[in-house]
């Protein structure tokens, strides 16, 4: 069976479309309504869902999401009732859905079990922010063997040499980190940003999608002419949270709201 | 206290097979260490090394880190005979390695001025740290004094709290002191929050580590500026007593003076080497921090080594009476040690601890930080079962001026 990452990208292809990529943190508000999000999104235009799997010391996210994973962990959140909520989640919806999770958890499971986990959840991917290349050796075999894709990143500071090793090992699509320069509105994208992905594409065919610091429709606009997805996180996630404080009951439609405007941009 | 070397449960053998696939690469410690960290920091993580092992090799490197220990710092410092605790404890004869006599009042010192040269060799004109207990940040805003860099201190609200007197020191020495209020507001929060400060400023900004723990290369390069405790002890024991000791005794936070004092004798198989972690106020969850003895094998702030972690991989809570014990990782090589039965480990409580203080003081002159009161603590256990002709070196990591008011409060003196 072919990845439900892969066949995304191909049909999105075809249409000549960008992937929006909504990020939000498993458990918070709760798991209930994490899954209700999941489906608005899909609803509402969105083309693979980025799963935050939260973690008490996370070092590769901002204060926002930070935040959101210590509120998630506060209600008591688990690994295994992250991965069930898929699994009765794929009754209703093929939406190819990435994990975002720390080594730190992957590691207390061992490689091979967690990867076993995922897939029979129905993961179709995983981004591991703090598992760099170098040490990817043994979960990128297992993950290979059993069609779950290994999504590694590219940050502004990747060297030329990395870009090479990176662009051949990642798997379903390629982060670009683009931490540097993006946050706040502003009419032109960094340069270097169109410079190391114009870089990338002379390297790889595989999807580059840009993530970290996108916040606006207009910013998903301009990454979307010169990627061929965006992920959107901390910007959802301040939704989130600004509605489960004023008008919680409205908070699934109201995020959805906000996430279709993003879907637009990216796809304008 | 038994000291036997503990056996690695059948689930973490499990995991270990599944998940274990380390060579001998560099960085790694058996099956500990690596570099475990975003993408966004690997290449400083690289040019880090590459830096080092250039310096490492390098007669003027090398020569101007000796300068400055000597000139500055205050090296070598003694190796003390302790004859009052040894005829009170009626045992076996104990040396104080006195790295509370180093300028700033700890062993922090040895690697903040080797990083510190390093840095500047790579150009860069930020420096930032964690701190627990204070010391480290010390230690680094005095470098940074000195050398004239810019300097940014990350620490715990809570540690803020109770190292009052080293957040107005490090405010004096012109490093700025940022308060980290994510977490359990202790050090490692602060580590957290020193990484992601490096993740955005990691051009001009070196993060000075202040123990055996993060990403390789900082096990190795920090372990290799505090091997200068250990050297000296070496050869100060054999000129005073002609002969090796036969136990080594350090209190184990990240674990950076122990390793130091530990590494120049590993060869020597017949000394002993015991670490000493806080046990805090009880064995349950966030009660102590006694990651080697109580932990399992997990991943925290970029590499594998014991760790106090939930069976989701969480980072538990944990307790010390002493900043500078209260965290819950280790460095990757005392899990090393741990696991090839070269060292062993053991925990002493902040009662014991606090009772040592006191004891040292009184018996010596020599007020000792909480952190070395606990291998002080666990040699006042341990030497009266050895007999009178063992030596035992132990290293007195700091001064307890610093905790003067934590130890205060602690016997309900209102100062
Ligand atoms: C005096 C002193 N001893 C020991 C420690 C623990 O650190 P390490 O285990 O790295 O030596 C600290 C840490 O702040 C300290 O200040």
């Amino acid at each position: 069976m072919m990845n439900r990452i892969d066949k995304k990208f191909e049909e999105l292809k075809g249409k000549k479309k960008t992937a929006f990529i909504p990020f939000i943190t498993a458990g918070d508000p709760d798991i209930e309504t994490t899954k209700a999000l999941i489906l608005a999104f899909e609803k509402r235009g969105a083309d693979i869902i980025e799963l935050g799997i939260p973690f008490s010391d996370p070092i590769a996210d901002g204060p926002v999401i930070q935040a959101s994973y210590h509120r998630a962990l506060e209600k008591g959140i688990k690994v295994t009732q992250i991965l069930d909520t898929i699994s009765t989640l794929r009754k209703k919806t093929q939406i190819p859905i990435v994990g975002m999770i720390s080594y730190s958890i992957v590691y207390k499971f061992g490689n091979k079990t967690f990867v076993e986990m995922a897939l029979k959840a129905g993961l179709d991917g995983l981004t591991i922010p703090d598992l760099p290349i170098e040490e990817n050796e043994e979960i990128f075999d297992i993950a290979s063997k059993n069609n779950l894709k290994i999504v590694c990143f590219i940050a502004p500071t990747t060297t030329n040499q990395r870009m090479n090793l990176i662009t051949r090992k990642t798997q379903g699509f390629l982060y670009y980190i683009s931490v540097v320069g993006i946050t706040g509105a502003r009419d032109t994208l960094p340069e270097d940003i169109v410079q190391n992905i114009s870089k990338l594409k002379q390297l790889t065919d595989i999807p580059i999608v840009v993530g970290f610091g996108v916040s606006t429709a207009e910013q998903a606009r301009m990454v979307g002419k010169i990627a061929e997805g965006v992920i959107v996180g901390s910007a959802i996630i301040k939704e989130i949270e600004r509605y489960e404080r004023e008008h919680q009951e409205k908070l699934v439609e109201n995020v959805g709201n906000f996430v279709e405007k993003l879907v637009i941009g990216a796809k304008s | 206290m038994s000291i036997t070397t503990s056996k690695i449960r059948t689930s973490e053998r499990k995991n270990i097979s599944e998940t274990d696939n380390f060579s001998a690469r560099m960085g790694h410690f058996g099956r500990f260490g690596g570099k475990f960290v975003p993408e966004t920091i690997m290449p400083a993580l690289d040019q880090l090394e590459e830096a080092y092992n250039k310096a490492k090799n390098d007669p003027a490197f090398n020569a101007e880190l000796e300068y400055y220990l000597r000139e500055y710092v205050g090296r070598p410092s003694t190796l003390y005979y302790a004859e009052r605790l040894t005829k009170k404890l009626a045992g076996a004869k104990i040396y104080l390695k006195r790295e509370d006599l180093n300028h700033t009042g700890a062993h922090k010192i040895n690697n903040t001025i080797g990083q510190i040269l390093l840095a500047l060799r790579m150009g860069k004109k930020r420096i930032i740290a964690e701190t627990g207990a204070g010391q480290h940040g010390v230690a680094t805003a005095t470098a940074a004094a000195m050398f004239g860099v810019q300097c940014d201190v990350y620490m715990g609200e809570e540690d803020m709290r109770r190292q009052a007197l080293n957040v107005f020191r490090m405010k004096l020495l012109g490093a700025n002191v940022i308060p980290v209020t994510s977490g359990s507001k202790t050090l490692k929060d602060a580590t957290n929050e020193a990484l992601r400060d490096w993740m955005g400023s990691v051009k001009h900004t070196h993060y000075i580590i202040g123990s055996v723990v993060g990403p390789h290369p900082y096990p190795t390069m920090v372990r290799d500026f505090q091997l200068v405790i250990g050297k000296e002890a070496r050869k100060q024991i054999l000129e005073k007593e002609n002969r090796l000791p036969d136990y080594l005794i350090a209190c184990v936070g990240g674990g950076s003076n122990s390793i130091g004092l530990f590494h120049p004798f590993i060869a020597d198989k017949e000394v002993k080497m015991i670490g000493v972690e806080a046990g805090g106020i009880g064995t349950g969850i966030g009660q102590h921090a006694s990651t080697l003895t109580s932990g399992k094998i997990g991943v925290l702030h970029g590499s594998v080594s014991y760790v106090l972690q939930d069976d989701d991989g969480q980072t538990l809570p944990v307790h010390s009476i002493s900043a500078g014990l209260d965290y819950p990782g280790v460095g990757p090589e005392h899990s090393y040690l741990k696991d090839i039965g070269r060292a062993s480990y053991v925990s002493i409580t902040d009662e014991e601890a606090v009772n040592a203080f006191q004891e040292c003081t009184r018996l010596e002159g020599i007020i000792p930080a909480l952190e070395a009161s606990h291998a002080i603590a666990y040699t006042m256990k341990f030497a009266p079962t050895l007999s009178k002709d063992k030596l035992i070196i132990v290293c007195l990591s700091g001064s307890g001026d610093k905790d003067s008011f934590e130890v205060a409060k602690k016997l309900g003196y209102a100062i």
